[in-house]
């Protein structure tokens, strides 16, 4: 491996000796991880696929209504670490998840909990568009339809406007409800699955590169959308763009071989890194 | 090959090597090509080969011979009392009427040996079937009739021309004698030959021109749907369980392994098995499509939950990540979004499966489904036999009539299968990735 991660820098930040116990493997976090009003709160968390170690002793906090990017080159294991915010990772064998992920604190990793729910709390957006094979109205209505969150079909027809609205999609497709999602164009698909998320109400929107698939222009848009859901929700964003980091979060983590290098206000990442690894990454020298 | 530059000899570009080899490499091409076009080209001879012998074979079962005989119903002799009971109606010598007509077109026949080539000229069963149409129409009763009888299976060869004239007498099975009698008749026009729907209505028989493929047909029928009610229904269930469900460990390797090699198994060990099992420890009835089915079921199961592992393997798994996101449970998620997808995969294996089912002969021998069954089954425990092994019983059987009889199931049977397999064609055209 590299030599540069030799390079230790001392701790900063307010996490206790405890939180870090666990992993006793990596390297401190410089930047303050914690926020004053978290939604989510992670502490000391370990990830494991088989025998490998994908995350070392990650910390980080996601605030109300804030955007937080999580940048580094890949196979960092940022993307592992967003899938642990809602168990996606369960589905992975040999993932084995350690350390506490607490979302309004409530242990989203504790034996009792039901991961459904959750994930109708922490809804998820991929990388590529995953509309499903069924119409548009039918992809926005199946969560909600599943929760039984709406009482009859006006509810319902109101719910699919609403979140079509939200995702900046109703009016391009109020017309052809009924038409495949599949059908529609990348980016459109991309908001489609926003509109998706959005309809079952969650508190916390992961985005997975949710932009890597989609041209320049679609991509604005998705980020404008970024912004203004923001009002709403919390969201997590895991995007292989620095500029795109740049421009929708106020918070940017960068990771590095499961490490977690440096948290910090997107100005100051971007302006002043106070990591090695961190300011070479972002000058460009690797990722 | 190696072209070291700087060796006195100049340098040869790259191009020049390539431009070299090219002949070469187009050649093998060439070679290859033919060689491709020569195997399908064999392999579709011998499927012309096949297909053309079974049906010059069989087509001309599909026609059966006929005599016109005129045949009187005396009242007296059926219904002397004039009640028109059935049972009565039933009870007349239906045989001495054909008989009697048969002897008014050859009055010169008065040998006691002769008499008896001459009733050779219609099928024994012949009877039965005009027996049936007076009970179906009193009114004939006392009348007299120009009826279309069976004839034997020699006469309907011998029309057929599948009996050589110029044989010497005693090599042939009918006799100089009934060859003019039969080319008489022909003269007449007393002789024609009409479609067989005899093949088609009725159970198998000793008779060649009494035999038909209803009884195989139903018992394949019955079978095959028992055997689809259980292994579909099983064979994705367990296929959902082990794709999406089951954890991987070595238990679950060791499960795929016996399922990949239970789809090599032969199939008379399934039948030996059915035998022990379902017959001798559990005494389901023999020689039913009951057993045949549980037979054909664990047979086919291999090849159910291979192809319908591979349909779920096939759904993308971002269909899954989809689901799982917006809160659907995990059975939610198959049920909704992938079981729909992966259906059209699913129904083709079963298909196969199915077709694979309907062929099958060897295990069902095992199980009594070799016996020799007239009467048409009417559910799902009466003895039975399949269309394979009716066409194995009658290529076993020696009368000529049977050698057609046995290539018109044959054809019967390919149609069967040629409709399933275009079936499977057609779904997974029709449903093919939507997303």
């Amino acid at each position: 491996m590299s030599t540069m991660a030799e390079v230790i820098e001392p701790t900063a930040g307010t996490i206790s000796a405890a939180d870090l116990a666990s992993s006793q493997h990596s390297r401190a976090t410089v930047g303050d991880v914690t926020v004053a009003d978290p939604r989510m709160t992670c502490r000391g968390v370990d990830v494991w696929y088989g025998a490998k170690q994908a995350i070392k002793g990650v910390s980080l906090d996601i605030g109300k209504h804030e955007v937080v990017s999580m940048i580094g080159p890949s196979g960092c294991g940022k993307s592992t670490f967003l899938r642990c915010l809602n168990r996606m990772n369960d589905t992975i064998d040999g993932c084995r998840v350690t350390g506490s992920i607490k979302l309004d604190d409530v242990d989203i990793y504790d034996a009792g909990l039901d991961p459904v729910p959750l994930r109708a709390q922490v809804g998820m957006v991929f990388q590529k568009p995953n509309p499903f094979p069924k119409s548009i109205y039918e992809n926005i209505a199946y969560g909600p339809r599943i929760h039984g969150l709406t009482n009859n079909k006006a509810e319902l027809d109101d719910l699919v406007e609403t979140s079509l609205r939200k995702a900046g999609l109703w009016e391009e497709v109020k017309d052809r409800l009924d038409q495949p999602g599949t059908g529609l164009s990348g980016g459109q698909q991309q908001r489609l699955c926003i509109a998706r998320t959005i309809a079952v109400s969650p508190e916390v929107i992961l985005m997975d590169e949710p932009c890597s698939a989609l041209d320049p222009i679609a991509t604005a848009i998705i980020e404008e959308l970024i912004d203004e859901l923001r009002e709403h929700y919390s969201i997590a964003i895991v995007t292989h763009s620095m500029q795109q980091a740049a421009r929708v979060s106020q918070r940017t983590a960068y990771f590095h071989l499961g490490d977690l290098i440096e948290v910090g206000e997107t100005n100051d990442i971007f302006t002043n890194p106070k990591h090695k690894l961190t300011e070479d990454y972002i000058t460009g020298r690797f990722g | 090959m190696n072209s070291e530059a700087g060796e006195g000899a100049r340098p040869r570009r790259t191009i020049d090597v390539v431009n070299a080899s090219l002949k070469r490499r187009y050649a093998k091409e060439r070679r290859f090509r033919r060689l491709g076009a020569t195997a399908v080209a064999l392999g579709l001879a011998f499927v012309v080969l096949l297909f053309a012998d079974i049906i010059l074979k069989g087509y001309t079962a599909f026609q059966q011979t006929y005599i016109q005989i005129p045949v009187s119903f005396p009242a007296e002799a059926i219904d002397p009392e004039g009640t028109r009971d059935p049972e009565v109606i039933g009870d007349a010598n239906y045989m001495a009427f054909i008989r009697e007509g048969l002897r008014g077109l050859f009055p010169e026949v008065t040998q006691r040996r002769d008499k008896r080539q001459l009733k050779g000229l219609i099928s024994v069963g012949a009877a039965q079937l005009v027996r049936e149409r007076v009970l179906a129409d009193p009114s004939l009763i006392g009348s007299t009739q120009a009826l279309w009888i069976l004839a034997d299976d020699d006469i309907d060869m011998l029309v057929k021309g599948h009996i050589d004239r110029h044989a010497p007498e005693g090599a042939r099975r009918v006799s100089d004698q009934v060859i003019g009698w039969v080319d008489r008749l022909e003269a007449q026009g007393r002789v024609a030959k009409r479609f067989n729907t005899i093949f088609f209505t009725h159970g198998t028989s000793r008779e060649p021109e009494l035999a038909g493929i209803a009884g195989a047909l139903m018992g394949s029928f019955y079978t095959l749907l028992l055997t689809l009610i259980l292994s579909f229904p099983i064979g994705v269930g367990a296929a959902i369980y082990l794709e999406e469900f089951a954890p991987k460990n070595r238990w679950t390797d060791l499960i795929e392994v016996n399922i990949n090699n239970l789809a090599a198994v032969p199939s008379i060990v399934f039948g030996l098995l059915g035998l022990a099992v379902f017959i001798g420890f559990f005494g389901v009835p023999r020689s039913t499509p009951l057993v045949a089915a549980l037979v054909l079921t664990l047979m086919t199961l291999p090849t159910v939950i291979i192809s319908s592992r591979a349909a779920l393997k096939s759904v993308p798994p971002s269909i899954r990540e989809a689901a799982l996101g917006v809160g659907a449970s995990p059975l939610q998620t198959q049920l909704h979004h992938v079981l729909p997808l992966a259906m059209p995969g699913m129904l083709t294996g079963t298909i196969l499966g199915m077709a694979q089912a309907l062929g099958e002969t060897a295990p069902l021998l095992m199980i009594g489904m070799i016996a020799f069954i007239v009467d048409i089954p009417g559910g799902f425990t009466d003895s039975a036999t399949v269309l394979p092994v009716q066409i194995f019983l009658w290529a076993d059987s020696p009368e000529r009539g049977f050698v057609e009889r046995t290539s018109a199931a044959i054809i019967v049977l390919l149609a069967f299968l040629f409709v399933m397999n275009l079936a499977a064609v057609l779904l997974r055209r029709r449903f093919e990735r939507r997303w």
